[in-house]
C-alpha cells in the first residue's frame, strides 16, 4: 500500500466528480431533494379529507351530528348535495373520499329513541385510507350517540355515571404523530444508497467502458489503492450528504434528534462502507455503466425503499418477508437511524442493529477487495 | 535514461524481452501461438501483423495484463507471470485506445501518473518539465485533454508512460488515427528514446512505420511468420517481384495464381504484385500469358519487394494484402 499511488487515484476521482456538473447535481443537491421530497411527498397523515353530505332530514339533530364532523381535523364538509345521484359522483369523480347519508327520519326516530342508521359511503381504491376513514367517522358518531344518551338521562334526572373504562393514551417518542418524523431519517439510507452504490458503480465501469482501466492497471497501482482510491472521496461525500440531510431533517422538518451524533456518524459510514463496497464488487462484475446502474439500484435502493421499515413497517411483513429482511443491510442502518432520532436510544443498546451493520461492512468490503484483480478479460 | 524509479536495474548485458513459447488462447481461439522472440536493449522492436493477428494480446501477457495460457515471458529480467508487479514498475505501455483522461487538464494527468510510478518528489519537477518539453505540449499544461488534437494527444499519452523512465516501453498502434506528419514526429520521440538506452516494443499495422524498426516480427494468425531487420526481410523473399498493370485486375490474380513459373500473385492498390523466379525471364511470358487469357496489359515491370510483399510472401494468402493501410 502505497499514500502516493493512493492519493493519486483519489485526486483523480475529485477532479472526475467537480468537472461532471450532472455528477455535482447529485451528490449536492439530490439529497436533499429526496429529503424534502419524502418529508413533504410521502404524508402518512389523514387530514381534511373531503366529506360530501346528503341530508335528507335538514334538522338540528342532523346539523349537530355533521358539525362534529366538520369540527374533527379528520374530516372537511366539502359540500352538501341535494339528491343521491350527486353523492355517488362526487365518489365516482374522486371529489368526496366520505359520503354520508342521513336519513329523512333522523331527528324523528331520535326523538323516539329508537335506533337509527347514518349512512357512510367510502372511497375504497387506496385501502389504507378508507380503514382510517371507517374508523374516524365511527368514533364520530358514536361520540354524537354517546352525548345524546348521557343528555337523555340527565334530562330525566337520573344520576349520570361516568364511563368504567377508559383508555388514556400518550404517544411516546413521536408525540404529534407527525409521519415526517417517521419517514424523513429513513431517507438517509435511501441517499447513501445513491451516493455509495449508484455513483461509485457507475465511475468504475466507465473506466472499463472507456478503456482507461487498461491503462490504469498497467501501472504498479495495486487493487486495494485502486478501490480505496476511487471509494475515499465517495464515502466523503457521503458524510457530507448524512450531516446536510440531518440538518434539513432536524431544522426544517422539527424531526426530534435525542441519540449521540456520533453514533449517527457511526452508523452512516457503517452503512456507507456496505453500500460503496456493493457498488464496487457490482461495477468490477458488470464492466458496463447501464448494467452496473440497474444492478446496484436493483440491489441497494430498492431494498433500502422497500425492505428497510424505511416506510412499511418491518413486523407487518409476512414471515417469510421479516427473514429476507434480515439480509438488507438497509434494514439496520433505518433502524438505528429511527431510534437515535426518535426515542434517543443509548450506543450500547443499539448493538442488535450496529452488530450486523458492522458485519456486513466487513464481509462487503472483503468481497470487493476480493473481487477486483489487475488483469483484462 | 537512468533505471527505473526505485529499482534494481537490469543487467546491461540482458535481453529486455524473452519470449519463450508463449501461447494464449481464449476458449478454442488461438490467440497467439507459440511465440519466441528476443528483444535486444535499446532497440526499437516492430510488432507487424493486421489486425486480429495476435499483436494486442501479446503486448498485453508482456505488461502483464493477460495471463498467458503457457510458455514464459521475461521482460527487464522479470518473469510476467510470477513478477507482474516488478514488470509493471519497469515498463511504460500505451494501449492501443487513448486512455488518459479526458475530462483532467494536461498536468493533472501527468500529475496522476507521476503518482502512480511514484516518482520522487525530488525528481517530479524536473520529470514535468521533460515530458512537457518532450510532447511539445509547454504553456498547454492546463488545457482539458479531450480538447487536444490527437497527434498531441499520442505524445502525452507516451510522456505518461515514461515519466518514470522506464527501461521498456511496450507502444499498441500508437500511431492509430494520428495524422501523417505527427506520426513522423511520434517516431522521431520513438528513436530519440531509443537512443538513450530504452527498449522500445511497438506494435503497427502501418507498413511504412515498420521500416522505421530496427528489427521487426512479422504476425499472421498468432504466429511469428518471419523476423529480422527491414532489410534482412525483404532479402529473405523468395523470387523476384513484378509489378502488372492490367484490366481487370480479379480476374487476372486467378488467372495468374495458376500460371506456371509464378509463385505468388496478389492485388495491391490498382495493380498486381507478382512473385517469380527470373524477372527478367518472366515479363514477355506474363505479357502473352495475360493476352492470351483475354486481359488488357500495361505496364509489366520488376520492383523492390516493399515489406508489405514480403508479408503477403511470407504468409502466402493471396488476398491478405487488401487489410493493409499503405
Amino acid at each position: 500500500m502505497s499514500f502516493t499511488r493512493f492519493l493519486a487515484v483519489a485526486r483523480k476521482e475529485v477532479l472526475h466528480i467537480l468537472r461532471d456538473s450532472r455528477g455535482l447535481i447529485i451528490v449536492m443537491i439530490m439529497p436533499a431533494i429526496l429529503v424534502l421530497l419524502f418529508g413533504y411527498g410521502v404524508n402518512l397523515d389523514f387530514k381534511g379529507l373531503p366529506v360530501y353530505v346528503y341530508d335528507r332530514d335538514g334538522s338540528q339533530q342532523s346539523q349537530n351530528l355533521l358539525k362534529r364532523f366538520q369540527a374533527s381535523e379528520y374530516f372537511d364538509v366539502v359540500r352538501v348535495v341535494n339528491d343521491y345521484p350527486a353523492l355517488t359522483r362526487s365518489l365516482d369523480d374522486g371529489h368526496a373520499k366520505l359520503g354520508i347519508v342521513i336519513p329523512w327520519d333522523f331527528s324523528q326516530r331520535l326523538s323516539d329513541h329508537r335506533p337509527v342508521q347514518v349512512q357512510a359511503l367510502v372511497d375504497g381504491t387506496d385501502d389504507n385510507t378508507a380503514n382510517v376513514l371507517i374508523g374516524y367517522s365511527q368514533a364520530v358518531v358514536q361520540g354524537y350517540s354517546s352525548d345524546i344518551q348521557l343528555d337523555w338521562l340527565r334530562n330525566r334526572g337520573q344520576l349520570v355515571q361516568p364511563a368504567l373504562f377508559r383508555v388514556e393514551t400518550r404517544t411516546w417518542y413521536n408525540e404529534d404523530l407527525e409521519s415526517s418524523a417517521f419517514i424523513v431519517p429513513g431517507v438517509l439510507a435511501l441517499v447513501m444508497s445513491v451516493i455509495g452504490a449508484f455513483l461509485t458503480s457507475l465511475t468504475i465501469a466507465r473506466e472499463w467502458e472507456r478503456g482507461t482501466m487498461e491503462q490504469l492497471i498497467s501501472t504498479p497501482v495495486t487493487p486495494v489503492e485502486i478501490m480505496l482510491g476511487k471509494l475515499v472521496p465517495y464515502f466523503a461525500i457521503g458524510m457530507f450528504d448524512v450531516i446536510v440531510c440531518a440538518v434539513i431533517a432536524i431544522y426544517w422538518f422539527q424531526v426530534p434528534f435525542r441519540g449521540s451524533f456520533s453514533t449517527l456518524l457511526l452508523s452512516s459510514a457503517m452503512f456507507l462502507v456496505v453500500v460503496l463496497s456493493l457498488g464496487f464488487f457490482i461495477s468490477v462484475i458488470a464492466k458496463s455503466q447501464l448494467a452496473a446502474s440497474q444492478i446496484s439500484l436493483l440491489a441497494t435502493f430498492l431494498p433500502a425503499f422497500l425492505l428497510s421499515g424505511f416506510l412499511f413497517s418491518i413486523e407487518q411483513m409476512p414471515v417469510v418477508l421479516q427473514w429476507i429482511t434480515r439480509m438488507v443491510p438497509a434494514r439496520y442502518y433505518v433502524s438505528v437511524l429511527k431510534k437515535i432520532f426518535l426515542k434517543g436510544t443509548p450506543t450500547a443498546a443499539l448493538n442488535t442493529d450496529l452488530v450486523p451493520l458492522a458485519l456486513f461492512a466487513l464481509v462487503l468490503a472483503l468481497l470487493a477487495t476480493a473481487s477486483f484483480h489487475k488483469r483484462l478479460g | 535514461m537512468r533505471s527505473a524509479v526505485g529499482r534494481h536495474p537490469m543487467p546491461e548485458h540482458d535481453n529486455s524481452v524473452v519470449i519463450e513459447n508463449l501461447v494464449k488462447r481464449f476458449g478454442d481461439f488461438v490467440a497467439v501461438d507459440r511465440i519466441n522472440l528476443e528483444v535486444r536493449k535499446g532497440e526499437v522492436f516492430g510488432f507487424l501483423g493486421p489486425n486480429g493477428a495476435g499483436k494486442s494480446t501479446t503486448i498485453r501477457m508482456l505488461c502483464g495484463l493477460l495471463r498467458p495460457t503457457s510458455g514464459r515471458a521475461r521482460v527487464a529480467g522479470y518473469d510476467v507471470g510470477r513478477e507482474p508487479e516488478s514488470v509493471r514498475q519497469n515498463i511504460g505501455y500505451m494501449s492501443q485506445r487513448f486512455s488518459l483522461y479526458n475530462d483532467l487538464k494536461v498536468i493533472e494527468n501527468i500529475r496522476l501518473f507521476a503518482g502512480l510510478y511514484s516518482v520522487p518528489a525530488s525528481l517530479l519537477k524536473e520529470r514535468i518539465e521533460w515530458v512537457l518539453e518532450m510532447a511539445n505540449l509547454k504553456g498547454q499544461e492546463h488545457l482539458i485533454t479531450a480538447t487536444l488534437p490527437g497527434g498531441w494527444k499520442q505524445r502525452l499519452a507516451l510522456g505518461c508512460a515514461v515519466l518514470h523512465q522506464p527501461p521498456v516501453i511496450f507502444l499498441d498502434e500508437p500511431t492509430s488515427g494520428v495524422d501523417p506528419i505527427s506520426r513522423r514526429q511520434f517516431w522521431d520521440l520513438i528513436h530519440h528514446m531509443a537512443e538513450e538506452g530504452v527498449t522500445v516494443f511497438v506494435t503497427t499495422h502501418y507498413m511504412e512505420e515498420a521500416e522505421y524498426c530496427n528489427r521487426l516480427a512479422l504476425i499472421s494468425r498468432g504466429a511469428v511468420a518471419a523476423l529480422g531487420t527491414p532489410s534482412e526481410l525483404k532479402k529473405a523473399m523468395k523470387g523476384e517481384l513484378l509489378l502488372v498493370e492490367c484490366e481487370p485486375l480479379g480476374e487476372a490474380v486467378e488467372i495468374l495464381q495458376s500460371a506456371p513459373d509464378v509463385i505468388d500473385a496478389a492485388v495491391f492498390g490498382r495493380a498486381l504484385h507478382l512473385v517469380v523466379p527470373d524477372a527478367t525471364a518472366a515479363i514477355p511470358q506474363v505479357k502473352k500469358y495475360l493476352s492470351d487469357h483475354g486481359v488488357t496489359v500495361g505496364l509489366v515491370d520488376k520492383i523492390h519487394p516493399s515489406l508489405e510483399d514480403v508479408f503477403v510472401s511470407l504468409t502466402s494468402t493471396p488476398d491478405s494484402g487488401k487489410e493493409w493501410e499503405a
